[in-house]
C-alpha cells in the first residue's frame, strides 16, 4: 500500500511539471490576448503610430522587426550551417575543435545586451554602417550563430552513419557524401533549428537597441543602411518610456500580441517546412 | 598466371589505436573465386576486409603496416587515390543501408557520382546492375518507389545492385545475410554464386555453413592471426591446425 502510494505521489508530481509549462504558456497567451485583442484591427496592423504613438497602428515596426530577420537569416542560417558541416563531418578530434566547441558553448551564454554593445563597436563605429537595419541584423546573426550552428550539427549527426559509409564505399569523394546523402537527410532538421532561432532572434531588444532600432520614424526604411522601427523595440518604449503609459497599455499589448503571433507562426512554418521536407523516401 | 591473384596481402598488421587487431597477414586472393573469412567475433575477420577498400582510413586512431597489392600494386602507397580505389573494390554491408532515394536513384548513385549524366546509359546500368543482382523482375515496376519499401532480403541485394553498378573488380561482403530470415539468405547465396563468374569475392561470415555452401576458398581467424587458409573442402574436411578444427567442429566458441 506504502509502495503503491509512493508510486502514485511520484507520478503526480511528475505529471504536475511538465503540465506547469502548458499552464504557464496557456497565461501568458491569455493575458496577452484578453488586454490586446481590443485594439487589433486592420488599421493597427497597416499603418504607422500617430499622435505621440497614442493613435494608430504598428505597420513600420512589423516591417522594420521583418526587415532585420531577413538579414539575420541571409547570414546565420548559412554560416551555422557550414560550420556544423565542418565540426561533424570535417574536424578531427584535437584542441582546435574543442577550443570551437567551447567558444561556441561560451557564445551562447553571452547576454544578449553583451552582443548589443559589441554590434555597436564592430558594425556601426568600426564598419561604418551606422546604426541600421544592417548592423542590427548581423549583431542579430553573431547572437543566433550557436543555436544555428547547434541546431544544425544534431541534425546532422542523425543521418545514420551507414548513408556515409555506403557512399563512400562506392567511390564517392567526401563531400559528394555529405552534399548527396547527408545533407539531403540532414536539411529539415537544419532549417527547422533555424528558423526557432530567427524566430527567438526577431523577439530580442537589447541586441537592436544600440545598432539601429529608432524610438519613432515617420517613414519606412528605404535601404540596409536606414535605422527601422522593430517590435520589440516599440514594445519596450510603450511599456516603459511613453510619457503616458496608461494611456497607451492597450496599445503595449496589442504590439506584444503582434509580436507574439508572429513568432508562434513562424514556429509553425517551422514545423511545416520540416514536414513537407521530411524526406519523402523515408517510409 | 599474372592475374590469377587478385589481391596478395603481405605482413598486415593493424591496430586501434594501441590494440592490435591484426597481427602479420599474409594471405592472396584468387581470381574470380569466392574466399571466405571465418572466425569468431572480434577475430578480425571484418576489420581485415575494410583494410581492402580502406575504410578503416575513416575510423580515428587507426594505423596499419604491411601491404595489400590489388593487381600487383599496394594500395597503401603514398599517390593512391582512394576514391578511384573504392571504385574498383566495391562492398556490401552487415545491414542493407539502401540511401533514403528511390530504387532507381539507389542504383544511379555510384554512376552519377563518377560522371555519368547521360539518361540512356543511366537506365541502362540500372537494369543491367538490378538483373545481375536478380532482383529487376520484383521491382521493375516501381523503379521511383523508396528503397526503404523493400523487404530486408530485397534491400541486401539493392545494395548489391547498387555495387554492382560502378563495375567493380573485387566485391567485399561484411556478413551480408546475418540480418536476413532463411529465404532470403538463400537468395543472397544463389546470387554470390552467379557473381563468381566475373568478380572476385570476399566474403565475411559468421555461419560455417555458408561458408561451406558457397566458397572455394576459407581462412579461419583467431584472435587477429590468420591460423589457416586453404580451398574450402580442406579447411572443413581435413584442417591441418587443431584450433581451425575445434572451431569448425564447434567445440569453441
Amino acid at each position: 500500500m506504502a509502495k503503491d502510494l509512493k508510486e502514485k505521489i511520484g507520478f503526480f508530481t511528475l505529471r504536475l511539471s511538465a503540465l506547469l509549462v502548458l499552464l504557464i504558456l496557456f497565461i501568458i497567451l491569455f493575458d496577452i490576448i484578453t488586454k490586446g485583442i481590443s485594439v487589433i484591427s486592420w488599421e493597427f496592423l497597416s499603418t504607422a503610430p500617430r499622435r505621440n504613438m497614442t493613435e494608430g497602428g504598428i505597420f513600420p515596426a512589423i516591417y522594420g522587426t521583418f526587415l532585420v530577420t531577413i538579414i539575420t537569416a541571409f547570414v546565420s542560417v548559412p554560416l551555422g550551417a557550414f560550420g556544423a558541416i565542418y565540426l561533424n563531418e570535417y574536424a578531427k578530434k584535437g584542441w582546435i575543435t574543442r577550443l570551437i566547441r567551447m567558444a561556441i558553448r561560451n557564445l551562447a551564454g553571452v547576454p544578449s545586451i553583451v552582443f548589443g554593445l559589441f554590434g555597436v563597436g564592430i558594425f556601426v563605429v568600426l564598419f561604418d554602417f551606422g546604426p541600421s537595419i544592417l548592423s542590427a541584423g548581423l549583431t542579430l546573426a553573431l547572437m543566433t550563430l550557436p543555436i544555428t550552428i547547434t541546431s544544425s550539427e544534431e541534425a546532422l549527426k542523425t543521418v545514420p552513419r551507414s548513408y556515409r559509409d555506403g557512399s563512400l564505399a562506392l567511390g564517392a569523394t567526401k563531400w559528394q557524401t555529405i552534399k548527396n546523402n547527408v545533407l539531403p537527410v540532414a536539411l529539415p532538421g537544419m532549417l527547422t533549428g533555424s528558423i526557432l532561432g530567427l524566430a527567438r532572434a526577431a523577439g530580442e531588444t537589447a541586441p537592436i537597441l544600440f545598432t539601429g532600432a529608432a524610438f519613432f520614424l515617420p517613414y519606412l526604411p528605404d535601404s540596409i543602411f536606414s535605422q527601422f522601427m522593430a517590435l520589440p523595440y516599440h514594445l519596450y518604449i510603450l511599456a516603459t518610456q511613453h510619457h503616458s503609459i496608461s494611456t497607451v497599455r492597450p496599445i503595449a499589448y496589442g504590439t506584444a500580441l503582434v509580436l507574439i503571433t508572429l513568432v508562434l507562426i513562424v514556429n509553425m512554418a517551422a514545423i511545416i517546412v520540416r514536414n513537407k521536407l521530411r524526406n519523402k523516401y523515408k517510409r | 598466371m599474372e592475374n590469377q591473384y587478385k589481391l596478395e596481402v603481405k605482413n598486415l598488421d593493424f591496430y586501434y589505436d594501441k590494440f592490435q587487431a591484426l597481427n602479420d597477414i599474409n594471405m592472396k586472393v584468387p581470381a574470380k573465386k569466392i574466399t571466405a573469412l571465418i572466425g569468431p567475433s572480434g577475430c578480425g575477420k571484418s576489420t581485415f576486409l575494410r583494410t581492402i577498400n580502406r575504410m578503416n582510413d575513416l575510423i580515428e586512431n587507426t594505423h596499419l603496416t604491411g601491404e595489400v597489392l590489388f593487381d600487383g600494386n599496394n594500395i597503401y602507397a603514398e599517390k593512391v587515390d582512394v576514391v578511384e580505389l573504392r571504385k574498383k573494390i566495391g562492398m556490401v554491408f552487415q545491414q542493407p543501408n539502401p540511401f533514403p532515394k528511390s530504387i532507381y536513384d539507389n542504383i544511379a548513385y555510384g554512376p552519377r557520382m563518377h560522371g555519368l549524366k547521360n539518361k540512356e546509359k543511366l537506365e541502362e546500368l540500372v537494369v543491367e546492375s538490378l538483373k545481375k543482382a536478380a532482383l529487376f523482375d520484383e521491382v521493375k515496376d516501381r523503379l521511383d518507389k523508396s528503397a526503404l519499401s523493400l523487404s530486408g532480403g530485397q534491400q541486401q541485394r539493392l545494395c548489391i545492385a547498387r555495387a554492382l553498378a560502378v563495375k567493380p573488380d573485387i566485391l567485399l561482403m561484411d556478413e551480408p545475410a546475418s540480418a536476413l530470415d532463411p529465404v532470403a539468405t538463400a537468395k543472397i547465396e544463389d546470387l554470390i554464386a552467379d557473381l563468381k563468374n566475373n568478380y572476385s569475392i570476399v566474403i565475411v561470415t559468421h555461419s560455417m555453413q555458408q561458408a561451406a555452401r558457397v566458397s572455394d576458398n576459407t581462412a579461419f581467424f583467431l584472435m587477429g592471426e590468420l591460423i589457416e587458409y586453404d580451398t574450402t573442402e580442406t579447411i572443413f574436411e581435413n584442417p591441418s591446425d587443431q584450433r581451425t578444427e575445434d572451431y569448425i567442429t564447434g567445440r569453441f566458441g
